[in-house]
């Protein structure tokens, strides 16, 4: 048997022999992974609940944008302080009445530190919760969709909706920006320019950056979810959870703890603004974020493939 | 993502949606050696189709049982006992009842069969592999309906059965559209395949989780209370649809608390009460196991219950025009007992011996009837 046959039997499982791998397959295909992936998206974003966060997400730059439009109307250009909404958040609210590019720093800006993981939450919280509260989970276990499988499925669902949401907040701000702001080169907060095409480069690594922040939430979320057999439960709880470590996150007591918070290093994707991009809290961020999905993934798996489906 | 795999070259095979191909209908297969000595077990199917022979398919079959327990055991973490060593044996082929009061342990004991529930003890083989660790390769031959249809209430009926079957590693994705809408045709659900399951009734809740079940061709049946909330129509529909998978050569365990139903459809039973299994077997061992009643009908109901005493008869009981009593041993001759009521010159209107139902068979065994188990 040459080396390519060998090969090609460890890959294609189906019978490599002449009998025909027939239609009533009972062998499993590897594939069939992304068929329980496609059939997690279509099911997930077929919500109305789903399509409730995205339509609630998408309306924050809307908001943003007119109320910016609106204070600098009389001629006060930059509005007052320009404190965006994330506190420490670089003020780059002043900035959107001269280029529209900026409303998608800012509305990601507003939305990172509660809508986003809020919605993710809720995605992430309901996951498995909900699916065994509706009783749905014992039929696709039975099926068999496999636990570590299942679960695998279920997470990659949350962090494609991570990045639609962000995905959806920026094409929102990039689309309220160019109707109410003029558009063009920018200037970084280094202070150089950059062209509007950088710019808009910047904007998509940004948006990036922002969903690539929200995998610890989701693994979090997970987790919760494989807690409990109620959806709302879990959901509150996740959200919960997040409003009370953006809470612990702002005690100066607490600041020993504070670099373990998954929101602690979020508004760094301001960085990517920066003329050299500015890396460390980028790093920080991500390299936490990674951490929590790797921690509470692994609780997640190890606490749902133990479990007792019981509803 | 989502087109199937490039497949090394393969004609394509004439696709048969026509549901469950009985595939081991009865074959039986010497007990192999304990060590999995790979001895494919080769079935013939009735369709063009040939299945070819894989893991999942190498199934040796337990003595012919399809579902073999050894004291299996469930105590949930408040302590609470709720399936006591259990040896249950289903036999291939059979349609097998599984009774008892309510929390007598028959769903723990079906979420243990099913790998949804780890057992404290004991072991449970289904399709001749243990569960729950064979569970990839056992359940696509299963077929389940738990506690009741679970559905995707925003997504219509026929989506929600797309959405099970993408579940099934072994379910081809090439053939989904077509075996969903041939299910759904078999429960007769086509009509209102497209309208949201959340304005389903709890009839056709039921037929579609049922439909979720019949996905695939099947060697075992596992179904909760199928007939839950049908019409008599629907019941009738069901009880039919089961025969005639059993008539395929599938293999179905059906729990159920209509003591009628189990008579009518089952061939083997099993009573369960309080977690633990009082009797397994043949439906009419189970009922012979009780014995009938011998029923007088009499204008003179006092000199027949006076006579049947003196001829021995137990447990007499009278009633307005008739008397019953336990049927007399089978050694003695009823014809003798006739002969002796008329002789002492008692009228006999009516003169039978009225077999045990199952139901008698239940109530004497569990000593309660249907109430739930404390």
């Amino acid at each position: 048997m040459s080396r390519a046959d060998t090969v090609d039997d460890r890959n294609r499982t189906p019978a490599p022999t002449p009998e025909p791998a027939s239609t009533s397959v009972r062998t499993a295909n590897w594939t069939w992974t992304f068929g329980l992936l496609r059939s997690e998206l279509l099911t997930t974003f077929r919500r109305w609940r789903t399509l409730a966060l995205l339509g609630v997400l998408a309306a924050v730059p809307v908001l943003v944008g007119i109320a910016v439009k609106i204070e600098t109307s009389d001629g006060s250009s930059g509005g007052p302080g320009g404190g965006g909404g994330g506190g420490e958040g670089p003020a780059f609210i002043s900035q959107v009445t001269n280029n529209g590019l900026f409303l998608v720093f800012t509305a990601l800006a507003v939305t990172l530190p509660f809508f986003l993981p809020m919605a993710i939450g809720v995605i992430a919280g309901d996951s498995i919760a909900g699916e065994a509260n509706a009783g749905t989970l014992r039929y696709l276990l039975v099926a068999p969709a496999g636990r570590t499988r299942l679960l695998l499925a279920k997470y990659a669902t949350v962090m494609i909706f991570c990045l639609v949401a962000t995905l959806v907040v920026a094409v929102s701000a990039l689309t309220v920006g160019a109707l109410l702001f003029p558009l063009g080169d920018l200037t970084t907060i280094s202070g150089t320019r950059i062209g509007f095409g950088d710019g808009l480069l910047r904007a998509l690594l940004i948006a990036l950056v922002v969903a690539a922040s929200l995998t610890g939430v989701a693994a979090l979320g997970l987790f919760v979810s494989t807690l409990t057999s109620s959806g709302i439960a879990a959901m509150a709880t996740t959200v919960g959870l997040l409003i009370t470590v953006q809470i612990l996150d702002q005690i100066p007591q607490l600041h020993a703890l504070q670099p373990y918070f998954f929101s602690h290093h979020w508004l760094s994707f301001a960085d990517l603004m920066r003329e050299p991009v500015y890396w460390d809290d980028l790093e920080k961020n991500l390299g936490l974020q990674a951490l929590y999905a790797a921690v509470f993934g692994s609780a997640a798996w190890a606490r749902f493939t133990t479990r007792d489906i019981t509803a | 993502m989502g087109e199937p795999a490039r497949e090394p070259v393969r004609e394509p095979v004439p696709e048969s949606v026509r549901m469950p191909v009985p595939e081991s209908a009865g074959v039986p297969v010497p007990e192999p050696v304990r060590e999995p000595v790979p001895e494919p077990v080769r079935v013939p199917v009735p369709e063009p189709v040939r299945v070819p022979v894989t893991e999942s398919v190498r199934v040796p079959v337990d003595d012919g049982a399809v579902i073999h327990t050894r004291g299996l055991t469930k105590r949930y973490r408040g302590g609470q006992l709720a399936v006591d060593g259990l040896d249950l044996t289903v036999p291939a082929g059979s349609v097998f009842g599984f009774l008892g009061p309510n929390g007598s342990g028959k769903t723990t004991t079906i979420r243990m069969l099913m790998g949804l529930i780890e057992p404290t003890a004991g072991s449970a083989r289904v399709l001749g592999q243990p569960m729950p660790r064979a569970a990839r390769a056992v359940l696509p031959h299963v077929g389940t309906l738990i506690e009741g249809p679970a559905l995707y209430g925003f997504l219509s009926g026929r989506d929600n059965l797309l959405r099970y079957d993408a579940a099934d590693p072994t379910a081809d994705p090439r053939t989904r559209r077509a075996r969903v809408s041939a299910t759904l045709e078999r429960v007769g659900l086509t009509a209102a395949a497209g309208k949201k399951a959340k304005a389903y009734s709890l009839g056709m809740k039921q037929r579609l989780g049922l439909a979720a079940a019949l996905l695939q061709p099947r060697r075992l049946l596992v179904l909760d209370e199928p007939t839950n909330g049908l019409d008599p129509q629907g019941m009738r529909e069901i009880r039919s649809l089961i025969r005639e998978l059993a008539a395929e050569g599938t293999t179905v365990f059906l729990s159920s608390h209509l003591l009628d139903e189990i008579e009518q459809v089952c061939t083997h039973a099993a009573v369960m009460a309080q977690g633990r299994l009082l009797v397994q077997g043949p439906v009419a061992d189970l009922a012979a196991g009780t014995r009938g009643r011998l029923v007088v009908t009499t204008p003179d109901p006092a000199d027949a219950a006076r006579v049947l005493k003196e001829q021995g008869a137990d447990d007499v009981v009278l009633g307005e025009d008739r008397v019953s009593a336990e049927a007399p041993p089978p050694d003695r001759d009823l014809a003798d007992l006739n002969a002796a009521l008329v002789s002492a010159g008692v009228r006999v209107r009516g003169f039978a011996v009225e077999r045990a139902s199952l139901e008698d068979a239940f109530v004497a065994l569990t000593g309660e009837g249907f109430d739930v188990a404390g």
